[in-house]
């Protein structure tokens, strides 16, 4: 079984976890930025943030034989910070630019304050200018609402429906979720949030088309085995192995893709370290 | 490598979209050197990534050397943005920086550009680090160090032009002090250490290479064998 967790926080991970991921058939993730428990207070903790997505922890991922890519954006909580924000939006283009960037986000509302849709709104153009798909986060509070906002917010800027993700869905977001025409994300975790049983009824009820199953693992009490989890039970409630496939695997792809980034081939354990080959190093054959 | 040459190599490779890709972002810098920021970034999906064919080896890929060319297509501009594309590159945009020194202006702060780079946990960043620009203008502690840094991480030292010229006593003393300690831990030596360590041999540690090939321990013995096999080898 091939496995694309389209969200999940690497960098608060073991290699335990990338061994167990492994061992399990994750072989490519997404991995958003977004905040750390705690607020950071100056411009250069985001860029050191983004660059360990893009340097080190896909050097990591690499090791194991899964393929890391990363979302880009200053996430809602923190957009309520107003030197930061400024700081924060004008360093995002140089990111959006980058290889193995394949979405902006985490983008979207906390506690919905007028902050968070200038965040909001500033990041959805920036990711249309970079022809980017958008990682829209909902609130835990008053979620049904603000799932809502988020819809209107990216009808008003014309982005259509292939190109945003709205995440973190329960039953009752779902609907207007999927009638909106972007895409359900739906982030599974061990208690809270969606569980694995929840997650198969909503598949059975609402099918697999536009459907992001993820494990939002971080580091908080989370599991990165959850998308395992959830391809087990589709197949125990009787859903055949394309299907599978096609939720854990074939979605993820067809989404992300959209940014024209995504690079899916295999790296061979410590491909990073031997990039391409010795060759390449110096343009000498190896061993010469 | 000269800019010209790698334009003619590189021109050899782009497909269509690769070169109108980069035509097009040479004249946006032209005009304003600040959509280099985004440009540069983007040059391995947009011109590919494939090593350039020649004879001897170039050592260059497509997307190093479109990055060279959208640097020096900056000009003077080149001291202002030169800085923050190292700062805020990834582990390739920064290696194209570092390659591409010597094609360019005085650039500020380059020989701490360079140090960055030889820190790196990424091998092509590292060797990147011994380019043209660095052995040029490295003081004698930062191309020793590089050095180093290239030999624990099993960079070749092969192809690098004027390294030889840049060794000193002190250099030669450390990497002979390396060899000796990976033969003690029964393990082998890289044989491109050899040539730096004759420029300046430190006799006594050579001879307590020498003597590991006597040492009760049989991985020391067979360390030091072929180590000093390898040498002898070289001066033939
Ligand atoms: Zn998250």
């Amino acid at each position: 079984m091939r496995i694309f967790d389209p969200h999940i926080h690497m960098s608060s991970r073991t290699t335990d976890d990338y061994e167990a991921m492994y061992a399990a058939g994750v072989r490519a993730i997404v991995e958003p930025a977004f905040w750390l428990g705690q607020p950071r207070t100056s411009v250069g903790s985001f860029v050191d943030y983004f660059q360990s997505l893009l340097g080190w922890e896909r050097f990591r991922a690499s090791q194991f034989g899964i393929r890391h890519h990363c979302t880009i954006a200053l996430n809602p909580k923190e957009a309520n910070d107003p030197g930061l924000r400024t700081e924060v939006l004008s360093i995002l283009p140089r990111f959006l630019a980058k290889d193995g960037v394949v979405a902006v986000g985490e983008v979207g509302y906390d506690s919905a304050t007028p902050d968070e849709d200038a965040a909001f709104e500033e990041q959805v153009a920036m990711g249309q200018e970079h022809r980017l798909p958008l990682l829209v986060h909902t609130p835990h509070r008053d979620k049904a609402a603000g799932t809502r906002r988020s819809i209107d917010l990216l009808r008003a800027a014309g982005v259509p429906g292939e190109m945003a993700v709205i995440d973190h869905n329960n039953e009752l977001t779902v609907e207007d979720t999927l009638d909106s025409g972007y895409w359900a994300g739906f982030s599974v975790y061990p208690d809270t949030k969606m569980d694995v049983d929840r997650m198969v009824r909503i598949l059975q009820q609402y099918g697999t088309d536009r459907i992001l199953v993820n494990s939002a693992a971080d580091w908080g009490r989370s599991d990165p085995l959850r998308v395992r989890k959830v391809a087990d039970a589709m197949t125990a409630a009787g859903f055949d192995a394309d299907d599978v496939d096609k939720v854990v695997w074939r979605n993820p792809v067809e989404f992300f893709g959209r940014s024209g980034r995504l690079e899916l081939d295999e790296p061979a354990p410590d491909a990073a370290a031997t990039f391409a080959g010795n060759s390449i190093l110096r343009g000498a054959p190896a061993g010469s | 490598m000269t800019g010209d040459e790698l334009r003619q190599l590189l021109d050899r490779e782009l497909e269509p979209a690769g070169r109108a890709w980069l035509a097009g972002a040479e004249a946006a810098v032209r005009k304003d050197p600040r959509v280099v920021q985004t440009a540069f970034p983007a040059a391995g999906r947009s011109v590919g990534r494939r090593l350039l064919a020649g004879d001897p080896p170039t050592g260059w890929t497509a997307d190093d050397a479109a990055r060279a060319l959208l640097l020096i297509t900056l000009g003077d501009a080149a001291g202002e943005q030169v800085p923050d594309l190292f700062g805020y590159g990834d582990a390739d945009e920064q290696r194209a920086v570092v390659r591409s020194l010597h094609l360019l202006p005085p650039v500020p702060g380059a020989a701490e550009l360079v140090a960055a780079a030889s820190r790196s946990n990424d091998r092509r960043l590292v060797a990147a680090s011994l380019g043209p620009w660095a052995l040029a203008h490295l003081d004698d502690e930062a191309v020793a160090q590089s050095v180093l840094k290239c030999v624990f991480q099993e960079v070749p030292l092969t192809g690098l032009p004027g390294l030889a010229e840049r060794a000193t006593p002190r250099l030669s003393r450390m990497l002979a002090e390396l060899a000796h300690e990976r033969i003690a831990a029964g393990r082998p030596v890289p044989e491109d250490v050899w040539p730096l360590i004759e420029r300046f041999p430190p006799e006594d540690t050579l001879a307590r290479i020498e003597a590991e090939q006597e040492h009760p321990v049989p991985e020391r013995r067979a360390a030091a064998r072929a180590a000093l096999a390898s040498r002898r080898g070289q001066e033939t």
